[in-house]
């Protein structure tokens, strides 16, 4: 029977958003969504994959990472040079990014394997800052002057990288890998010692999550006509992080919400340029000040309404 | 349990997603650029981040001349600036763009300071058939690209050749300098460009270039490699940079021992960068520039003070003069267009000729790079003192 | 003799990374916190400075007190407005919120008098060269490192022969415990605050001195290399922030000597991350077992 029920509410979800999906084509298509927004929504696009990918290294596995920008870089470069030197097609640069980043996530998981908490955390700073100085000298891409990219990025891409996304990660998450990362983040020692291989799952969510900001990155590289490496520094990792944390950490439906929320109130406040920062900054600290468990908590949106009082252990519980 | 909470997940994207659609919808209400009394001009720079100071000073010296020109109007009408900020990034200086021309629906854009974000913005310039003017982009790529005119992209300031041209040769025929080195800002199209055109005049001369080093915007030391082109002897530095990092540089280079002569771009001109260095360690070095705020010419002179009036006594640098002048050239051509439109302006853009700046007097040529003559300054005891004027 | 020149030039560099990482380090050690906003105190104490100097006309020993006075000031606040509400919250809400004070002082600061660069007087104290033996040193650079000795030995002596000094390490060592004795912790903690961003403004206008040029972003980055310099030196020991910050410095300087200036930044961030991963304590630090 239940079996039955939710396989109805993900067909049902996925119908609605095919649905969706259809009509932002059919108002692209008949010009009534201008550049301007459609601009945004690849924007608002890009930051749920990027803030999906930081999700499950940072909410489910507990790994502080403050260097996803490099991620996102790795995976820019790399898909751009497989389009814009190697004249490869579109699909496979976004693919080949995400590899890429993936290796990189390899590497810097394996730090990860030694460090903790704040020091895990400034070893990713010190990584996306190295992944920036690496491009900056790198002149087959351009070096500091940056990377031409022509504009292949469209709402179909987008959206199909999104819910790629979304439901590796949902699935992830709900199986047995996810529960061992879960219980990383929860104790690592208690996990270490229940016989889970936290180095393991470590690296795994590493990979994981800087493969799809390495897709990110692809999807980035190709709706802005130029990369450069001062695209990628830390307040660019910051700014995803923020995501994450405004969101709620060990909350997806959280980490999407925020990416919207935040992709467009960013947008309205460019008419306040000067203001911007500010709003943005104090935004960030009266949050944290308040409500420091984000918008959603760990909870999903899901047990708003389907489940009153939810499993006790997800309203408590906050990551790192 | 698992699958509902996807289904919720979608179900959130979806409804979110969709309030946005939503909004969308109502959207491009406002129409048209020119309609009524204003002209809307929007302005598309790095008002925060890395290079704001840049972007800043050019808005200082285009809301200047655009309170000047809303005295009178332009036939009547006045031109309104919609300003957005471009964070020093590429990729806001497009999502800018392409606020400014599909939202805003403005008659044409100013910006971007540096090279890379005004190329950032030139597919969609090109696309919505806006013209853009760059005040201070100065890589030959941004109105030039891979052999083709970018029909819609202009600029208020020379490009980067010209400039290391005339400095080598004046290195080879002034200084009688036999050997050079070339220190760079390798995060600037402008720096390389300029180092780029002066090896090439300078092996074309007969001399060598002895050194090649770099450093990136914002750094303060620069002792080590100070220390290191001292050993390797050259005549004559070339130092294509902007001020803020040129100064320190030029100070740093006295206080090493190092005393030949260094000789920068346009860049380096600001009355901070005498601050910066000080005026004994600056003696022995030139500058290639547009024009010299010292310099007594009528237009020059009001400009110096009508800025000082305006924003508390400070004193002009280059970028303030380019911001100024941007003003300038696209109102010359919207009177010449006669309309709003920016078609109409794009080809009265095209068709600039001996207009009368503070930044020189220029004609546009086939390539839309003004054609401005450069000036040679010598500092002595901090004082930009006119050394040679040389004509393209 | 230019590797000696180059040692003198990296030490010279390293003593301001130093002067930054003690005040970093103090407060990493007392409440576990990276205070991002550390780099923007030193930034607002070198504008402080620089009016002092320039507005109200001082020199430059009381435009330094004034400096440290307003920075201990405006560390205090920072602390108790922004910091002391997530005392008891999780790590990495404490770690957003201390990168939402460093932006907002930034910007803040921007809004209020723009993006320009300032450039401090030239004239504030003598530049004389000596030359020994073809190695050129700069009478400032032997003032730069003068003070952040002294500064770091009266910081040692602050902590470990003073009440408050045995409070703070009371607090770093267990706070629950250290109320209980009856320690303010509250205090002891604006205190440290109070001292670490104190150094921070005397770092800064030692800063304008030696590099004449100041702006509202010039905090970011010395601040991240001071953190390197903590780490380096084992966070929470005070002669360790200041070895770390001089070897840091010679690091660099060396690197650039070497001819790959554009990869200092680089090189800073693998050794931080080298150490991190093969000596987690830093060089003067002990290695604690972890409990279970």
């Amino acid at each position: 029977m239940t079996t039955i029920k939710r396989a109805k509410g993900f067909w049902l979800s996925i119908s609605l958003s095919l649905i969706f999906f259809a009509v932002v084509q059919v108002l692209i298509g008949g010009g009534s969504l201008n550049p301007f927004y459609q601009n945004t929504l690849m924007f608002i696009g890009i930051n749920i994959i990027l803030a999906a990918s930081l999700h499950l290294i940072i909410g489910i596995t507990g790994q502080f990472s403050i260097g996803h920008a490099g991620f996102l870089a790795v995976g820019a470069y790399a898909s751009a040079v497989m389009t814009m030197k190697l004249e490869m097609p579109f699909a496979l640069a976004l693919i080949v990014g995400g590899l890429v980043a993936a290796l990189a996530g390899l590497i810097i998981g394996i730090p990860s394997l030694r460090l903790k908490g704040d020091y895990l955390a400034i070893a990713t700073l010190g990584f996306g800052e190295i992944v920036r100085i690496l491009l900056l000298n790198i002149d087959y891409v351009g070096g500091a002057s940056g990377m031409q990219v022509s504009h292949l990025t469209t709402w179909p891409w987008v959206f199909a990288s999104i819910i790629v996304t979304l439901i590796v990660i949902r699935n992830f998450t709900s199986s047995t890998h996810g529960r061992a990362c879960i219980s990383i983040r929860e104790d690592e020692t208690a996990a270490d010692s229940m016989g889970i291989n936290t180095t393991y799952y470590k690296v795994v969510a590493f990979a994981i999550g800087a493969f799809f900001a390495g897709i990110a990155g692809g999807l980035y590289a190709h709706n802005f006509y130029i990369i450069q490496p001062s695209n990628f520094g830390f307040l660019k990792s910051f700014d995803i992080l923020i995501l994450v944390v405004l969101g709620g950490l060990g909350s997806l439906s959280g980490a999407v919400l925020a990416a919207i929320l935040l992709t467009v109130v960013t947008t309205f406040l460019q008419d306040y340029p000067e203001t911007r920062m500010i709003i943005y900054s104090l935004v960030l600290i009266v949050m944290m000040i308040y409500r420091p468990q984000g918008l959603m908590g760990t909870k999903e949106i899901t047990s708003m309404f389907k489940r009153k009082g939810g499993s006790s252990h997800e309203n408590k519980n906050t990551a790192a | 349990m698992k699958k509902k909470k996807l289904a919720g997940a979608f179900l959130s994207l979806t409804l979110a997603a969709g309030v946005l659609a939503g909004c969308s919808g109502s959207g491009s209400s406002e129409k048209s650029s020119g309609d009524g009394d204003t002209i809307k001009i929007g302005v598309n720079l790095e008002l925060s981040g890395g290079v704001a100071s840049y972007g800043q000073s050019i808005a200082e010296g285009l809301e200047l001349a655009t309170a000047e020109i809303n005295k009178e109007g332009i036939d009547g009408k006045k031109i309104k600036l919609i300003k957005v900020d471009n964070k020093s990034e590429a990729s806001e200086a497009t999502s800018g763009a392409i606020k400014l021309t599909s939202q805003d629906q403005v008659a044409a854009i100013v910006g971007a300071a540096t090279s890379t974000n005004s190329i950032a913005q030139v597919q969609i310039a090109q696309d919505n058939k806006v013209p853009v003017i760059s005040p201070s982009g100065t890589s030959p790529e941004i109105t030039f690209s891979k052999d083709k005119l970018n029909d819609y992209i202009f600029r208020t300031s020379f490009i980067d050749p010209f400039q290391g041209t005339v400095a080598a040769n004046f290195a080879t025929k002034e200084i009688k300098a036999k050997s050079a080195a070339i220190y760079i800002d390798s995060s600037s199209d402008y720096s390389k460009g300029l180092a780029a055109a002066f090896k090439e005049q300078f092996e074309k001369n007969g001399g060598k270039i002895v050194a090649e080093e770099a450093y990136i915007a914002k750094d303060t030391d620069f002792r080590s490699t100070l220390t290191r082109l001292k050993s390797a002897k050259p005549d004559f530095i070339f130092l294509p940079g902007y001020y803020e990092e040129a100064g320190l540089i030029v100070k740093q280079a006295r206080e090493t021992g190092l005393d030949v002569p260094f000789m920068g771009g346009d860049g380096w001109d600001s009355p901070k960068l005498v601050e910066i260095a000080g005026p004994k360690a600056l003696n022995n070095t030139f500058i290639t520039n547009h024009y010299s705020s010292g310099d007594p010419d009528e237009k020059i002179q009001n400009f110096v003070s009508a800025f000082k009036a305006k924003y508390k006594d400070k004193s002009p640098d280059a970028f303030n003069a380019l911001g100024y002048d941007t003003g300038y050239f696209l109102a010359d051509a919207i009177k010449r267009a006669g309309s709003a439109d920016s078609e109409k302006i794009k080809e009265a853009l095209e068709k600039t000729k001996d207009l009368e700046l503070v930044t020189g007097t220029f004609t546009l040529d086939e390539k839309h790079n003004p054609i401005k003559s450069a000036t040679i300054l010598e500092f002595k005891e901090g004082k930009q003192v006119f050394n040679t004027k040389i004509n393209p | 003799m230019e590797l000696i020149q180059q040692l003198i030039n990296g030490v010279s560099l390293g003593s301001i990374y130093a002067l930054i990482a003690l005040g970093y380090t103090m407060v990493y050690g007392i409440v576990k916190l990276i205070n991002f906003a550390h780099g923007d105190v030193f930034m607002v104490g070198s504008f402080v400075g620089f009016y002092s100097i320039t507005v109200l006309d001082l020199s430059f020993v009381p435009a330094l007190l004034i400096s440290m006075t307003v920075c201990a000031l405006f560390g205090v606040l920072i602390e108790r407005i922004a910091y002391k509400p997530l005392r008891n919250a999780t790590r990495i809400a404490a770690l957003i919120t201390a990168i939402g004070v460093s932006l907002l002082i930034e910007y803040g600061f921007i809004y209020v008098r723009g993006a320009q660069p300032e450039a401090y007087p030239n004239d504030v104290l003598p530049t004389d060269k000596f030359n020994i033996f073809g190695v050129s040193i700069n009478s400032q650079s032997i003032l730069i490192f003068g003070v952040a000795v002294v500064l770091m030995i009266i910081l040692q002596i602050i902590v470990h022969k003073t009440k408050i000094g045995k409070a703070m390490r009371a607090v770093s060592f267990d706070a629950d415990a250290a109320k209980l004795m009856g320690i303010n912790v509250d205090n002891t903690i604006s205190a440290t605050f109070a001292i670490g961003s104190a150094l921070a403004g005397a770092a800064g206008v030692i800063f304008g001195i030696y590099y004449i040029k100041i702006e509202p972003l010039m905090g970011v980055l010395p601040g991240l290399k001071a953190f390197v310099a903590a780490v380096l030196g084992g966070i929470g020991i005070i002669p360790g922030a200041m070895v770390g910050g001089l070897l840091l410095g010679v690091i660099e300087a060396l690197v650039s000597a070497a001819g790959y200036s554009l990869w200092r930044d680089a090189v800073a961030f693998v050794v931080l991350i080298l150490i991190l991963i093969f000596m987690p304590q830093g060089l003067f630090g002990k290695n604690k077992k972890e409990k279970v």
